[in-house]
């Protein structure tokens, strides 16, 4: 098995490179003088529609989905007990069925606990 | 049952030898991608012309067949601007990151009976793993340029990702139960019947889930025109901006790939060759979301985040362990009988569902 994700390894490093290329083609076409490149200030400058951008776009910045990322990282860690629980579900048979719904059951309550304190609204 | 006279399994190594296998598969990926990525931007930018009654691309080549190629050497030779506030490397190193998980994901699928780059034995997990990878390149986009807009992008896009991966990867689940097994030509190799007739509700949550992270439109709010400019790729320019359009568009082919080896049996299918049914299914598939695009509007970020928490996330839960009773009853197979039984539910649930839920005030604060 290791073997194949040698194989997988080689083949990143293929995309990779390959990926890498294109954008090298245009550069080597700007070096070569195929593709003119004359910056100036104006075409050089952030993009806002025409006015002036005022300050840097690097600040502190509110993202408006704490509550979707807790919730994510929740049902990410269930979904990861699901995935050996459905590979071998013929052989678990119906008490690994119960003891499945009884976990998803206890994550469902803190689930309707957020959609009931709104935590599922964009805000 | 054997389909058809292709069936034959071909071996692991196929052409002979770990080394030529891995080249000669490497090399048909890369190619295959190219040319469908094409093919997809030309059937996508005709339909859409026929869906807004125009003519479309139709001055390049018979019936404009040589657009995208016309457009992709245009490209090449435009100037590349990087704007003088953005950060150099990350805005060069982008779109190479956004652009190659997608290539990685057609690393497992199968296009012939055991005929992969690799059958890994987890290959559907690792298809999630690597699917999630280009959004890293579209935060790297929209943080490096140094635009607010961009950066509005990429946050937009973090919350996507994220909340859409759940209820796909719990479709995917569904699919799992029928078949036991992760790797996906074992997957392929037990769908007698294709999955869609024993997952409709898991095929159409699979299909949103899917648009929403390729961001098609109606889901595309990280380059929504009307509100943030161009989103991620304002900045970018030249051959970098081509890269991305190229990452949407392979993600597109990939994730039809997996859509159609998931649910609409894959290589499987009389008469033609396998590769070629693959490729029919999946222009299919892509069929469907440019048809979804060029029919809905697009949505406002709270309906989209509402959409997903209180809509698909309970149904493909509902959906999963519905499934997983189905098998429990029958383990040696699912009868015939249960296809109508499972449209119906899933008919009976989407009207259902979509009368409980409503997506909260609809006002997004503005501060």
């Amino acid at each position: 098995m290791l073997a194949d994700f040698g194989a997988i390894g080689l083949f990143l490093i293929f995309a990779f490179v390959f990926a890498a290329t294109m954008p090298l083609v245009t550069f080597t076409l700007t070096r070569i003088g195929w593709v003119r490149r004359k910056p100036n200030p104006v075409k050089n400058d952030t993009y806002e529609c025409g006015l002036r951008t005022i300050g840097r776009s690097w600040v502190q910045f509110n993202f408006r989905y704490y509550f979707y990322a807790l919730l994510f990282v929740l049902f990410d860690v269930v979904v990861i007990f699901l995935y050996p629980w459905a590979v071998g579900i013929r052989k678990l048979g119906l008490s690994a069925f119960v003891a499945v719904s009884i976990f998803v059951a206890i994550l469902l309550v803190g689930y309707l606990y957020a959609w009931k304190k709104r935590a599922l609204e964009w805000q | 049952m054997p389909w058809n006279w292709f069936d034959r399994p071909l071996p692991a190594d196929w052409p002979g030898g770990y080394w030529w296998h891995l080249l000669v598969f490497a090399v048909f990926i890369v190619g295959l991608t190219l040319t469908m990525v094409m093919i997809f931007i030309y059937l996508e930018r005709r339909g859409v012309a026929r869906f807004q009654i125009r003519p479309g691309p139709n001055r390049c080549g018979p019936f404009g067949i040589m657009q995208p190629m016309a457009d992709a050497i245009k490209v090449l030779f435009k100037e590349d601007i990087v704007p003088d506030k953005a950060d150099g490397v990350l805005h060069w190193l982008a779109p190479v990151v956004a652009f190659f998980p997608a290539l990685l994901i057609l690393a497992v699928v199968p296009f012939h009976n055991g005929a992969a780059l690799v059958d890994l034995d987890i290959g559907i997990l690792y298809v999630i793993a690597v699917s999630s990878i280009s959004t890293l390149g579209v935060v790297m986009a929209g943080w490096s340029s140094n635009n607010k807009y961009s950066l509005i992008a990429a946050i937009r896009a973090i919350a996507q990702t994220v909340s859409y991966e759940l209820p796909m990867v719990l479709s995917i689940i569904g699919v799992i139960v029928l078949t036991g097994s992760l790797s996906l030509n074992d997957i392929v190799a037990r769908q007698s019947v294709p999955f869609i007739f024993f997952q409709p509700l898991g095929f159409l949550i699979f299909l949103i889930g899917l648009m929403a992270e390729m961001n098609r439109s109606p889901f595309d709010l990280m380059e929504a025109e009307s509100e943030i400019v161009a989103g991620f790729h304002t900045e970018y320019s030249s051959m970098k901006q081509a890269l991305f359009y190229l990452a949407e568009y392979a993600h597109a082919f990939g994730g039809a790939a997996i859509i159609s080896t998931l649910f609409l049996g894959g290589w499987k299918g009389p008469i033609l060759p396998p590769l070629v049914w693959l490729l029919l299914k999946t222009v299919l598939v892509f069929a469907i979301m440019f048809w979804a695009r060029a029919t809905l509007p697009r949505v406002r970020i709270d309906q989209f985040m509402g959409f997903l928490w209180k809509g698909l996330l309970p149904l493909a839960l509902i959906n999963l362990f519905f499934t997983a009773a189905e098998v429990l009853v029958w383990p040696d197979g699912l009868p015939l009988a249960l296809i109508p039984i499972n449209f119906v539910a899933a008919g009976f649930l989407i009207v259902v569902w979509s009368g409980l839920i409503k997506f909260g005030g609809g006002r997004v604060a503005v501060q």
